[in-house]
């Protein structure tokens, strides 16, 4: 169980790492969750894998219980993520939006200074 | 007995916040007057928790009287209360400068998330659990996110989408490091945490040097220290100026966790030896010199304040990276010193941007209007950033020169912080020369921001931004001169800070003392709990 896990936190998370370095926002959407989703499981796991075991101690059996900690954790962190997740996507809808592409570098226009506006350059009705 | 007090930092931002989003929030001057007034009590009681700590003890604060490692703490120590009064005298300044500005009405709920973001601070330097400062890192980087991007606009809201990704890219690697930290020592409190540490044997400490680095890689993120510090450039340069200026803060919320957990978990004497902290001091010098170019090679006046911070965190951390009483003293009395001097810095560049109307360029145009007053405000800051006496910059990197004296490195360092100085010195020579002397050889043309008889007089200043006005005007100010006197402000902290250096130094090096006896913080919060409130 523990190679399952193990191995199904690292495909998820190198999915991740892989989305996140692309250039288009929708797939470093997906990139975030996938790593959330990895590191969601990890804490989880970070209790110790156990199988039907309740997180509250019972009858004083330390043995027959599972830390109730990590999921307490992975609850905070789920609600975390789930509402960054949200803010991400509106975020990138808002720079689709007024930005006209979904591209995650800067534009051209961060880098290079634009020219000058003169008085000419204004429209005609202005100048007048 | 406990003072309550402990926990008013985060409970008086945390209700305002919302209340303002609630109540008034089509209302703009009830906004102002709480947010305002929410800032102010920050600050008031950040001097009241100073007067507090300044005995020596770590006060202790158990939220909802659970005992120690089972319940979450709150712990203020010389160095917490510290970072509290400086957040609250930042927030206050720069708070007004947004009003004076007019930025506040150029996007919605201003104040309120500059409430939030209060809260995710002051929360993050108080905490005494290593998790709840995973949850306070999240809420001043959400307010931020929204701080960020506040007035919108396409360069703003995608530098803000590149922000996001790579904090929660960051925030991920913390879950990570508190998952692992916790697996080998099993508890999330710093101080339980720390003595666990002490009793490791040594073969078993893998994870937990996994652990530490992960953790440094995560504070180092947040610090924006090379290699790690590709989010900052962009984001404080698109950043609206007063939030760039509040954000100079945030990055020292890195640095100060790196203080706290490399003080107070793992020491330099402890089981994972040095394995994080060896890379900071290399990383450091590389980036003080790769902000210092910057600051020399950048066309962009809102990116050169961005790489003077980058220098100025490369120059603390330096100092920091010794973590000894003299390097901590002397980082402490920069950190002071550089996040007043890089929010000043911020709030003059977009004084000079406001009044080019909003060309943010370093390029040749006519004299702008209060270009004497701008001008000599640009000329003062450059000179507390730089490290020129008589301002406070000067003192702190003497300091820093002085505390590296007998480090093995010291050659590097001070070739490195006396070379990047000069360059720095160029850099602001340039900056300033193009916006304000060569200003002075073009006529200013009729109809150009610089003329004022050329605008048609408006009414008062309309509390919401009308679809087709500009983002950034002069004429939006809605009180220029609350907007210099916070400028002015910053400026007379950093001569404060000059004059009255002796015996803040000497409180700092108390307070660099206390940190690097762990013990004190042990007692304080494990077994000093009988009664405790």
């Amino acid at each position: 169980m523990e190679l399952l896990v193990a191995s199904g936190i690292g495909a998820c998370m190198a999915a991740g790492i892989y989305l996140i370095l692309r250039l288009r926002t929708f797939a470093v959407v997906l990139g975030m969750t996938m790593i959330t989703y990895a590191i969601n499981t990890f804490l989880f796991a970070t209790g110790r894998l156990v199988v039907n075991l309740p997180p509250i101690l019972h009858d004083g059996d330390a043995a027959a219980y599972t830390d109730p900690l990590p999921q307490a954790l992975v609850l905070t962190a789920i609600v975390i993520s789930f509402g960054m997740t949200a803010v991400v996507v509106m975020m990138s809808l808002g720079a689709f939006i007024e930005g006209g592409d979904d591209h995650i570098n800067m534009p051209p226009d961060d880098r290079e200074m634009p020219p000058l506006k003169t008085i000419d350059d204004r429209p005609e009705e202005e100048r007048a | 007995m406990t003072p309550h007090w402990l926990i008013a930092p985060v409970l008086v931002p945390a209700i305002l916040g919302p209340l303002m989003i609630l109540w008034m929030r089509h209302d703009l001057l009830q906004q102002r007057v709480f947010g305002v007034i929410g800032s102010l009590l920050t600050l008031i009681v950040a001097i009241k928790l100073n007067v507090t700590a300044a005995g020596g003890e770590v006060i202790v604060y158990r939220l909802g009287n659970w005992p120690a490692p089972f319940g979450i703490v709150l712990m203020l120590d010389k160095l917490a209360a510290l970072m509290l009064l400086l957040t609250g005298i930042l927030a206050v300044i720069v708070q007004l400068y947004g009003i004076g500005s007019g930025w506040d009405r150029k996007g919605w709920h201003f104040h309120s998330l500059w409430m939030f973001q209060l809260m995710g601070i002051n929360g993050a330097f108080m905490t005494g659990d290593a998790f709840n400062l995973f949850v306070f890192f999240e809420i001043l980087l959400i307010a931020s996110y929204g701080l960020m991007t506040h007035g919108g606009g396409p360069m703003r809201l995608r530098a803000g989408v590149q922000y996001i990704g790579y904090n929660l890219a960051g925030s991920a690697l913390f879950l990570a490091a508190l998952g692992t930290l916790y697996a080998v020592t099993g508890t999330l409190n710093m101080a339980d945490m720390a003595e666990r540490v002490a009793m490791m044997e040594p073969q078993d400490t893998a994870l937990l040097r996994t652990g530490a680095v992960l953790l440094m890689l995560v504070f180092a993120i947040k610090a924006a220290i090379v290699p790690l510090h590709f989010w900052l450039p962009s984001t404080y340069a698109n950043a609206p100026g007063p939030v760039a200026a509040l954000f100079a803060i945030m990055s020292k919320v890195g640095i100060y966790a790196i203080i706290r957990f490399f003080t107070l978990v793992f020491p330099s004497d402890s089981i994972v030896e040095t394995i994080a902290t060896d890379l900071l001091l290399p990383a450091a010098l590389i980036t003080l010199i790769l902000g210092q170019l910057g600051v020399l090679g950048t066309r962009s006046l809102t990116r050169l304040a961005a790489f003077a911070a980058i220098a100025s965190i490369g120059t603390l951390v330096i100092s920091i990276a010794r973590f000894d009483v003299q390097g901590l003293t002397a980082g402490l009395y920069y950190m002071l010193h550089s996040t007043l001097a890089a929010a000043a810095l911020f709030l003059v560049v977009d004084l000079v941007a406001a009044r080019r109307g909003g060309d943010f360029w370093l390029r040749q145009r006519p004299a702008i209007r209060n270009t004497g007053l701008v001008s000599a405000l640009f000329f003062a800051t450059a000179i507390a950033v730089v490290g020129l006496p008589p301002l406070s910059g000067f003192l702190g990197k003497l300091l820093i020169i002085r505390a590296t004296a007998t480090d093995p490195w010291m050659a590097v360092i001070w070739t490195v912080i006396l070379v990047t100085s000069v360059i720095s010195l160029v850099g602001f020579g340039r900056a300033g020369s193009i916006l304000f002397w060569k200003a002075h050889e073009l006529d200013p043309e009729p109809g150009n921001d610089t003329d004022e008889g050329q605008r048609p007089v408006r009414g008062p200043i309309p509390t919401k931004l009308e679809s087709d006005e500009p983002i950034q005007d002069v004429d939006d100010s809605a009180a220029p001169w609350l907007a210099f006197l916070a400028v002015g402000g910053l400026l007379a902290c950093s001569v404060a800070m000059t004059i009255f250096a002796g015996p803040l130094t000497g409180y700092l090096q108390h307070m660099a003392e206390q940190l690097t006896q762990p013990e004190l913080y042990y007692d304080s919060v494990l077994r000093m709990q009988e009664g405790s409130r």
